[in-house]
């Protein structure tokens, strides 16, 4: 501990102050990590801008989906529990905890690496790689689940929020009155299957409110379709109207409802910059996550083999990969608030 | 460098592990109270609405903070390089604010010419427009 003190004094590495006398780095610190340092500083206004964007465009709208609507599957079936139960935000928070968690392995790894342990810096290392990897996986999931299951793409926004309530037609136009709905609420405009992939039926259990409503409009849709009335490979632009819903040129059903105002109205698509700002932007986070797994990759290898013990600057390569990880981990805080969260 | 031992730098890692898991579970447990979900429907209560919205930033807020300064060392950086990287975020204060009121006053535009224009319907009409669809069984 004695040579520590006088190692620490002749340094003086606790003095804040720049030292611009010349022929030193002046921030204490080395061209590699501040460069990368003012990186991170320019990439935060590349996302801020398009946060921001995003923060605009909400508050330009009258309605905007309701995220824990929109965000509430997982995925095992929604963790065992079947279709349809909603586990707001489960799967997005649990995305989080495996970047905080792959950040801590980081800062293991450097602290490892500060005290020249080769094998450790590689554990470490290869422990932040798995989750990143994780998370990637987990945003293919959830984009795959959007985009396949329900349809959501960069020009079509199938989730849309009622700005007041009402009371939903059944399939046949009569109104039961059981089903209604508040102004807030979100929705979600389903595609019909007729036409489309094998479906599997859900069986002869008795079906509700609109897993009910879904049945009965696909099999009056299919009905139609063995009339020769509708054919699903032509559907006119302006879609088929039916007398609880309406078939649109893409095969998707909006919902008849009357409001509480007495007026008839169908479930419309949610604002399009929905889908674009969120394909988008999670879209740019996850390729940062991927360089970054790339890259650390490569240092990990580089540790592997031996090239970083003999360097001047030992392991501070890790240290910058280091860097560039908790950057992706802030900016995801960021977009898990501004999408999910407010 | 650190006067903190190698034991305790790993035990304040961890520290710092499960501080930035609770909060994300606060803040999980603030944004879904504010959509209703815990019992109390706070729906249309702006107030109420205002501070969980305020809540969830300055957490994130906060957690921007621990990250940056414990996990990326930047506590421990030179104060120049501190504030060369985190005083140009102050700019983005202002873009925020700025930004916001933008859409908003857009949003108020497409109020009005929503209004006018169904305004102008009905005086060209009489009545809105009701429109002749055929009905299918």
């Amino acid at each position: 501990m004695a040579t520590d003190t006088a190692h620490k004094e002749a340094h003086d590495t606790h003095s804040d102050e720049a030292d611009w006398s010349g022929g030193v780095p002046v921030f204490k610190a080395s061209y590699g990590k501040l460069m990368m340092w003012y990186f991170l500083l320019s990439d935060a206004f590349t996302f801020a801008g398009f946060l921001i964007a995003y923060g605009t465009l909400r508050f330009s709208s009258e309605t905007w989906p309701v995220p824990d609507f929109v965000f509430q599957t997982a995925p095992f079936n929604n963790l065992g529990l079947g279709h349809g139960t909603g586990l707001p935000l489960i799967f997005v928070t649990f995305m989080s905890f495996l970047l905080i968690i792959s950040s801590v392995t980081m800062v293991r790894a450097v602290q490892e690496g500060h005290r020249e342990n080769k094998n450790a810096v590689v554990f470490w290392m290869f422990l932040t790689i798995i989750g990143g990897a994780g998370f990637l996986g987990c945003q293919a999931w959830e984009w795959t689940n959007l985009i396949g299951t329900e349809h959501m793409s960069l020009t079509t926004n199938p989730f849309g929020t009622y700005t007041e309530g009402g009371t939903y037609m059944n399939a046949d136009g009569s109104v039961s009155g059981s089903e209604t709905f508040k102004a807030g609420e979100s929705y979600l405009i389903h595609m019909t299957h007729v036409g489309g992939d094998a479906h599997d039926d859900h069986g002869d259990h008795e079906l509700t409110g609109e897993q009910k409503f879904l049945h009965d409009a696909n099999a009056m849709i299919e009905s139609q379709v063995s009339k020769g009335g509708v054919s699903m490979a032509n559907l006119p632009g302006e879609g088929i109207n039916f007398k609880g819903f309406i078939l649109d040129g893409d095969g998707f059903i909006h919902r008849k409802y009357k409001t509480n105002g007495g007026e008839l109205g169908f479930q419309e698509f949610g604002p399009k910059a929905f889908g674009a700002l969120f394909f988008f932007i999670t879209g740019f986070h996850g390729f940062h996550v991927l360089s970054g797994v790339v890259f650390l990759i490569i240092i990990m290898l580089n540790v592997a083999s031996g090239i970083y013990v003999k360097r001047k600057n030992g392991y501070e390569m890790v240290e910058k990969i280091g860097l560039y990880w908790h950057f992706v981990d802030l900016v995801w805080v960021f977009v898990f608030l501004v999408f999910y969260l407010l | 460098m650190a006067h903190t031992s190698y034991e305790e730098s790993i035990k304040l890692v961890y520290k710092g592990m499960w501080l930035l898991a609770a909060v994300t579970l606060v803040e999980v447990a603030l944004s879904l109270f504010g959509k209703g979900y815990l019992g109390f429907d706070p729906h249309g209560m702006t107030a109420i609405l205002a501070i969980v919205g305020i809540g969830l930033i300055v957490l994130s807020l906060y957690k921007a903070y621990y990250i940056v300064y414990n996990f990326m060392h930047m506590g421990h950086e030179v104060k120049g390089l501190r504030m060369t990287v985190l005083l140009p975020m102050l700019l983005l204060v202002w873009a925020i604010f700025a930004f916001f009121n933008e859409g908003n006053a857009w949003k108020k535009r497409r109020v009005d010419v929503k209004f006018k224009n169904a305004i102008e319907l009905n005086e060209i009409t009489g009545k809105p427009e009701a429109p002749q669809i055929k009905v299918m069984d």
